[in-house]
């Protein structure tokens, strides 16, 4: 669509109930490596029930899950993360009481024979950090209870990028974040995307999505109104693919727009 | 001297910290963000050790009065260490001290009615500890029943199980001089120096161990001069404590003499009492072996990461109700071992043995020491640290006043101080 490379991920016909509720409709999305795609949609879009998918939280009920070009089954978290897919949740999900080494490798310790090995850890840690370009750590052996909440994010994104992870999904990183803060984390992600990860970014924030992504796709009521290259695009087509589901030429046929049970 | 200047420049470039002013202004700014540690523990037992011994120099302060401590604090030390496994976890044991006087039972009647020896009828003691700790920990960890309600239960349930196997002779003596030795056995002197000196070389090692491993792999490290002054600190301390018990600590009244060393009992003669109680290596062993579990190992890693942050920890991957059930195994099964300990203090194991404030006094070592209620914080030194401030006010109180009207009241308001100053440490943590 916007890359003659082959798309890291690519799903096709996503449908997905919880009881008499449609929440994902025939979802196509495609993600490249290198590349940031920012998931854009309304509040209830089913944007939380498409990464979820995708991390293997739970199965989708039908539709083509193609990672690398295969057909894969993800029907549990540790399937998705042996693929190389991590998901950084908006609660971070970081032990405050522990540090930033044993925040990342939380659940996947290195060992010495029994004992842990910190000395291996926080080089590692280190190194990963230092591939992102983060300054902003005085400490890999500080508390996390002591970082502010731009930092907490980038540990948490460092986590994700440690395992030689191929696809890392950010939801709405920047929500709770200051001016600085949230410019820091943006860099971040597109220096995570230049390193050749493919990106998903989850935003609220236009000018962020703007700013960062190379592609947008923008959910509309369950059903994928359009993917579209980020530089072809202005702010008020984005928007106006969020609310209605189509902008001029892009988008929703008004009859899948009825379909769905928005307003034509 | 020019090649020892470019050393030593070498080493602050590869990233340590700069000296022992460096790490005190390091402790100073962990204990202003909230983190207080076993600090306000230890200044309470050195204001508490002054105030008894002004108060009652000619009792409190005296050799013999020293091992008592160790005999009155060991067995709350020992049940606080294992209610900080479960503390860490954020949950709580009400039934640990019941725990411990089933396990007493269940040890003094293999020992006296079945007639098993020794070592069997401990380790099935202990192994009973451990299953009511399997009990609790599935309750809590797969029916998500709340700690405080499944132990509150155990804790009647357990005093009845106490009672039917002590059944109605009321109490049982313990008959094995091994078991009884533990607490009322001293080691020789020349064992109580070579404890002393491989507590000393041993930690010496391991720190340097660990420095010299982060300097090779380039990573900033503890300074020479803290490392030194830590080891030399523990050296004295623990030296200091070794030579006090190993003084005479019989006192000889007058027209009696005490007995000879070498073995021989003339009539009338006083024994001899002196050397550090065989308790005190077991407390060491627990000590260092839990202390490596909790910090050194991916176990111990995760239960502090399930008493940080549950939710974080589950989607790391860890089994939290593993984890869960787990601690209070370890919880109950040293409370066993506590219970082993009262035992063969007492000489004997009655209905009450493990009751009335064995369990507060437990739960207020371990807070005192520094463990947080609120889970993800804690040592298994603060059990020791806290342990020993218990002992001190249960020791000295007596010997200033004989209401035990007081006593509870001061008991129940040092609980209380602690408790308040771990949730304004977590209050202050999460603001600043």
């Amino acid at each position: 669509m916007t890359s003659s490379e082959a798309p890291l991920l690519q799903l096709s016909g996503i449908n997905k109930s919880f009881g008499p509720v449609h929440v994902l409709r025939n979802v196509e999305l495609s993600v490249w490596p290198g590349q940031v795609t920012a998931l854009v949609g309304d509040n209830g879009a089913g944007k939380s029930t498409l990464i979820k998918g995708i991390a293997g939280i739970y199965g989708f009920d039908s539709g083509s899950y193609q990672f690398e070009g295969h057909e894969v089954q993800v029907h549990d978290p540790k399937a998705a993360a042996a693929l190389g897919i991590e998901v950084v949740y908006q609660d971070l999900a970081l032990c405050d009481n522990l540090d930033v080494v044993h925040n990342m490798f939380l659940g996947r310790e290195e060992h010495k024979r029994v004992t842990l090995d910190e000395i291996e850890m926080e080089k590692r840690a280190t190194e990963t950090l230092k591939g992102l370009s983060v300054r902003t750590l005085k400490s890999v052996r500080q508390q996390v209870s002591s970082l502010s909440g731009g930092q907490r994010q980038t540990v948490a994104i460092a986590r994700a990028v440690l395992w030689n992870s191929k696809l890392v999904v950010l939801d709405e990183p920047t929500a709770a974040l200051g001016v600085a803060q949230t410019e820091q984390v943006l860099n971040l992600v597109r220096r995570m995307a230049d390193n050749g990860l493919g990106v998903i970014l989850i935003s609220h924030n236009i000018n962020d999505v703007k700013q960062v992504a190379d592609n947008i796709a923008c959910l509309y009521l369950g059903a994928m109104a359009a993917q579209v290259d980020a530089s072809t695009v202005n702010h008020s087509t984005v928007v106006e693919l969020i609310t209605t589901g189509r902008s001029g030429d892009l988008g929703l046929q008004p009859e899948t727009i009825a379909a769905v049970g928005g307003v034509a | 001297m020019s090649t020892q200047q470019k050393t030593d420049v070498d080493v602050a470039a590869s990233g340590d910290s700069a000296g022992v002013r460096q790490a005190f202004n390091d402790y100073a700014n962990r204990v202003r963000g909230g983190d207080v540690g076993s600090l306000p523990a230890i200044l309470g037992l050195i204001a508490l050790i002054i105030l008894f011994s002004v108060l009652q120099h000619d009792v409190f302060f005296t050799i013999l009065n020293f091992a008592n401590l160790i005999n009155q604090g060991a067995a709350i030390i020992v049940l606080a260490m294992g209610l900080v496994f479960v503390l860490l976890l954020g949950e709580i044991d009400l039934s640990a001290g019941y725990a411990a006087g089933t396990a007493a039972a269940i040890l003094a009647v293999a020992l006296t009615s079945w007639h098993w020896s020794w070592p069997l009828a401990l380790i099935f003691a202990l192994l009973v500890g451990t299953a009511i700790g399997l009990i609790i920990g599935l309750l809590v960890a797969r029916l998500g029943i709340p700690s405080f309600v499944v132990t509150l239960a155990m804790f009647l349930a357990l005093q009845g199980v106490m009672l039917l196997v002590i059944g109605d002779g009321g109490t049982i003596g313990i008959q094995s001089d091994a078991i009884l030795a533990v607490m009322n056995k001293n080691m020789p002197i020349w064992a109580g120096w070579l404890l002393w000196a491989i507590v000393s070389a041993g930690y010496a090692l391991i720190t340097w161990r660990a420095i010299a491993g982060r300097r090779k792999a380039g990573l900033v490290s503890t300074a020479n001069s803290v490392w030194a002054l830590k080891v030399i600190g523990l050296t004295v301390l623990t030296g200091l404590g070794i030579w006090f018990l190993s003084q005479e600590r019989q006192i000889v009244r007058e027209g009696k003499q005490s007995c000879p060393v070498d073995g021989t009992a003339p009539v009338g003669c006083i024994p001899v009492i002196q050397g550090v109680p065989w308790v005190v290596l077991v407390i060491i062993v627990l000590l260092v072996f839990l202390t490596f579990v909790l910090s050194r190992t991916s176990f111990g890693r995760h239960i502090y990461a399930v008493g940080g942050n549950a939710e974080a920890a589950r989607r790391a991957g860890i089994s939290v109700k593993g984890i869960k059930t787990y601690c209070f195994m370890i919880c109950s099964t040293l409370a066993a071992v506590a219970g082993v300990l009262i035992a063969s203090r007492d000489n004997s194991v009655s209905p009450t043995t493990g009751g009335a404030q064995t369990l507060l006094f437990a739960v207020g070592a371990a807070v005192i020491g520094g463990t947080s209620l609120f889970g993800g914080r804690g040592r298994i030194a603060d059990a020791v640290i806290g342990g020993l401030v218990i002992a001190v006010i249960a020791n000295g109180l007596p010997l200033v006043t004989q209401q035990s009207g007081v006593q509870f009241v001061v008991t129940g308001l040092v609980l209380l101080v602690a408790a308040s100053v771990d949730a304004l440490s977590r209050k202050r943590s999460l603001t600043g």
